[in-house]
């Protein structure tokens, strides 16, 4: 460390999924460098090995009560792959209809919960909306908590409906789900998905979801602000345009997306004559659209096809045995014993890049992999990188685009064709399952051999978003946001820029490590 | 919305005040949290409130973060600062090899430590799902976390704090078991625990669980109860009969309400047509079996109800299998009702009245 320089430790962060820390190099009242602790290791990758490989359907969504469905979508798919099944058409809308009711609603409580009643913090007294922000944001005592939680719980209803019960559900198997809905059922659902609807249109948003899901750039993002001062997401944009959120927290990172809810294949059609990439969006006419969101990489404003196979894990910065790089089908995460062995590392998190760039994930990647022309302005004002305005700004944006989405999927469900479809493990067999979680792209690789779990490998959004350094000392997504933020001379652990651009990406560090 | 709740109001619970709640995560997934926000009328908040609890701190909802936590950790360490009742979500991550660093502070501490001195302090200490109470996933496979629960590693009493520790107020740790738990079997003990109307005699099983909850199997009330009465077995998922003989189901053995109390607005897991797996149950994480399937013993199950002798049930079963009606037999292999009660009275009345 340079003479000058402050090293500085802030952590627990709370208002995330699990624990996090980072520490700060600041010299100048500016922070030169940022190291992100994930200080919690569980080891599921190690508890899977040698059993069924079903049971990662039960043991892989405990490793995380948020993203639960997530996790369980993925292992699905993995499983689902290695099988060479096909899920059933309605059991896909099933399975989607939850992904989206869980990514809806982690969407949400990030806002409501965890982003906002930082506005409300003591630090910014004396701003002129601060009075307004206490009333509304404040932790626990705001009043848009006490509206949210009941919507909220009576949106989680859906999930009583589909899935037995939020978080921890069997419901999805690799050949769909296991409750088949009868036509009064599907009315039910719709009337959920109305009822939550009403409440985005009257109390977040004031506006109708497709005039808010329609709004082009950063300018006209600002003049329906002032517009619909009322909506609780006008008043983040203008606040946060106030506090040049649109200019902060940016990273040198590809948008990645794995693709997100993964539409059924018409018949006769096999996964891999589906055009799933980016590049192929265009293309509709020929090939049916595969997701809602496509699957692909932007980098630097170039769009490229998502190849799996430039995944790689590297634990330099971990405390993990392995340092070397290796793809997920191939890799391994068995904790070091004796931490002190590895002096340079900082976390239990694995450093993932994509053919070797750092990669950010979420819901501004997955709408600018997509094309959103939001996304895509709000880059084009933070030099081709993300923000805190632009995370936040797209996640609420996703929300607007995904309930009509859903309301389509229950309409498609025909009750009278089946939900699940059953298939056999083979005794060898690998499989890949990729799903979007709320927080970005989740993956989750399978090997068989003789009918067990030889290996299984997980990387979840915050893995990626959350890396620390790579073995050529590339550091991860966050790791470069925080760089180059001013902070307070007198107390610099409490800046508040400091909280918004972690809490920006929305982290769930159970994922992180698992 | 809700009439507001005077979130300020002091209840009559015995002691100065409101009783103040700390709530920490470790080796866990957040999961029991996030169920509780799925609590209704009222909601959490509302819920907490009317029980007399004030929140001090808890790690997804408060806005103190980082050093703010730390300095209110050192109230409570000092005395400044009341500890009613601490909860701990998630395991006591003990390794690796008993150093506690799977789990550490942001200053270098183990978290086991900080909860081994918050729990000497506290008046009543909650375990707050199957990972708090016992290890619970958490310490699935060879348990490389060293997972375990505060006062039980798996169904042995011990755990971090052993098997003699009491409260300040003279109760063992209040196992909240679930996985993850319903919002109500927490909001409903703390609410006792808050008012000092806990009895371990009265109130908690011989696993120290609510007896709230556990005094119930989760065969109560279970939707395909007439299936498991005629042996009416489901063979995939998505299918109507019971999950008892092939799927894994050990809701006959499992001891919760999950069936009587609903989820989410009126689910449970049999209800969304997957097997039980014991979550309230120590070491429910190693079935030593696969999670979704049934081990047989010549074609029987084994693990039959507890307390029901062996051969009896054996009996029975072969008796309800050659008296099952048509009518369950086809349903129970159909994701569909593709026979109605009543089909077979209504197909007999039909060729009675010589058809139409």
């Amino acid at each position: 460390m340079n003479v000058g320089v402050r090293r500085l430790e802030i952590g627990p962060i709370n208002r995330v999924e699990g624990d996090v820390s980072v520490q700060l190099d600041i010299a100048e009242g500016v922070v030169r460098e940022a190291r992100v602790k994930a200080p919690l290791f569980r080891g599921f990758e190690l508890m899977l090995k040698g059993r069924d490989a079903r049971d990662a359907l039960v043991l892989t969504p405990r490793i995380c009560g948020i993203c639960s469905v997530a996790q369980s979508m993925a292992a699905a798919e993995a499983l689902r792959s290695a099988m060479g099944l096909r899920m059933s058409a309605n059991g896909r809308h099933v399975a989607n209809l939850l992904l989206a009711c869980e990514n809806v609603a982690d969407h949400l409580s990030h806002f409501y919960l965890f982003f906002m009643p930082d506005l409300a913090r003591g630090a910014y007294a004396g701003r002129p909306w601060h009075a307004a922000m206490c009333e509304r944001f404040k932790a626990q005592a705001g009043s848009a908590a006490a509206d949210f939680l009941p919507v909220r719980a009576q949106w989680m209803h859906i999930t009583g409906l589909l899935a037995g019960k939020w978080p921890h559900t069997l419901a999805i198997q690799p050949g769909g789900s296991t409750r088949p809905l009868k036509r009064p059922e599907l009315m039910r659902l719709e009337r959920l998905i109305v009822v939550f609807r009403e409440f985005l249109e009257k109390v977040l948003f004031a506006d109708s979801l497709e005039n808010v899901g329609s709004i082009d750039s950063l300018d006209a993002l600002l003049r329906w602000a002032r517009a619909h001062e009322q909506a609780d997401f006008a008043r983040f944009v203008l606040v946060a345009e106030e506090l040049g959120m649109a200019g902060v927290g940016g990273a040198q990172a590809a948008f990645m997306s794995f693709g997100a809810y993964p539409q059924p294949l018409p018949d006769g059609v096999v996964d891999a004559d589906v055009s799933t990439n980016a590049d192929d969006a265009g293309d509709a006419g020929t090939v049916p659209p595969a997701f809602l969101f496509c699957r692909g990489v932007v980098d630097a404003g170039v769009r490229e096809k998502l190849d799996t196979s430039t995944i790689m894990e590297d634990a330099s910065a971990a405390w993990m045995q392995a340092n070397a790089s290796q793809h997920p089908l191939h890799g391994d995460t068995t904790p070091l014993a004796d931490m002190e062995q590895k002096p340079d590392a900082y976390t239990w998190c694995k450093a993932p890049r994509l053919r070797g760039r750092v990669a950010e994930v979420g819901a501004l990647a997955r709408q600018v992999v997509a094309g959103h022309p939001l996304a895509l302005d709000l880059l084009r004002h933070n030099g081709g990188r993300g923000s805190v305005l632009a995370r936040v700004v797209m996640r609420l944006l996703e929300v607007a685009l995904i309930l009509p989405a859903m309301q389509r999927w229950v309409r498609a469900i025909e009750p009278e064709q089946p939900f699940c479809a059953h298939g056999k493990m083979p005794a060898q067999a690998q499989g890949e399952g990729l799903v979007e979680a709320a927080r970005g792209s989740l993956g989750h690789w399978l090997v068989v051999r003789d009918g067990k779990v030889a290996r299984y490998q997980i990387i979840a959004p915050t893995t990626w978003n959350f890396s620390p350094r790579d073995g050529n000392g590339l550091p991860g997504a966050l790791e470069q946001a925080l760089v180059g933020v001013h902070v307070d001379a007198d107390a610099p652990a409490s800046t508040p820029m400091l909280q918004h651009i972690i809490r920006s990406f929305d982290p769930c560090m159970v994922c992180t490590v698992h | 919305m809700n009439a507001p709740v005077n979130h300020s109001a002091s209840s009559g619970n015995g002691t100065q005040g409101r009783a103040t709640l700390l709530w920490l995560q470790s080796g866990g997934c957040g999961g029991c949290s996030m169920s509780l926000l799925n609590a209704e009328l009222p909601h959490l908040f509302d819920a907490l409130a009317l029980a007399g609890i004030e929140l001090l701190w808890h790690p997804s909802l408060s806005e103190e973060s980082a050093d703010e936590f730390m300095a209110l950790i050192e109230r409570i360490r000092s005395g400044a600062q009341r500890l009613d009742i601490l909860c701990l979500e998630g395991s006591v991550m003990l390794g690796p090899e008993g150093t506690g660093r799977f789990h550490l502070l942001p200053d270098g501490r183990p978290m086991m430590e900080l909860i081994r001195e918050l729990a000497q302090l506290a008046r009543h200490v909650v375990a707050v799902g199957t990972c708090a109470a016992y290890g619970g996933v958490t310490a699935a496979g060879g348990n490389v976390a060293e997972a375990c629960g505060l006062q039980y590693d798996g169904a042995q009493p011990g755990g971090l704090l052993g098997a003699d520790f009491r409260g300040r107020g003279g109760l063992p740790v209040v196992n909240i078991s679930g996985c993850p738990v319903h919002p109500d079997w927490v909001l409903d003990a703390l609410a006792l625990l808050a008012a000092d109307e806990m009895a371990q005699q009265r109130d908690l099983d011989e696993l120290a669980r609510p007896r709230a909850y556990t005094d119930h199997l989760v065969h109560h009330g279970c939707p395909r109860n007439e299936y498991y009465e005629f042996k009416a077995s489901a063979e995939a998922f998505g299918q109507q009969g019971c999950m008892m003989e092939n799927l894994g189901c050990l809701g006959t053995q499992a001891r919760a309400d999950c069936n009587i109390r609903p989820w989410n607005g009126g689910g449970s897991c049999l209800k969304g047509g997957y097997a039980c797996i014991n979550c309230t149950a120590p070491e429910f994480e190693e079935p030593r079996h696969a999670f979704l399937e049934t081990p047989k013993v010549a074609g029987i199950p084994v693990g039959l109800p507890t307390d029901m002798p062996k051969a009896w049930f054996v009996a029975l079963a072969s008796l309800a299998k050659a008296a099952t009606p048509e009518r369950l037999k086809r349903n129970a292999v159909a994701e569909s009702v593709e026979m109605p009660p009543g089909a077979a009275q209504r197909r007999r009345a039909g060729s009675e009245g010589g058809g139409r």
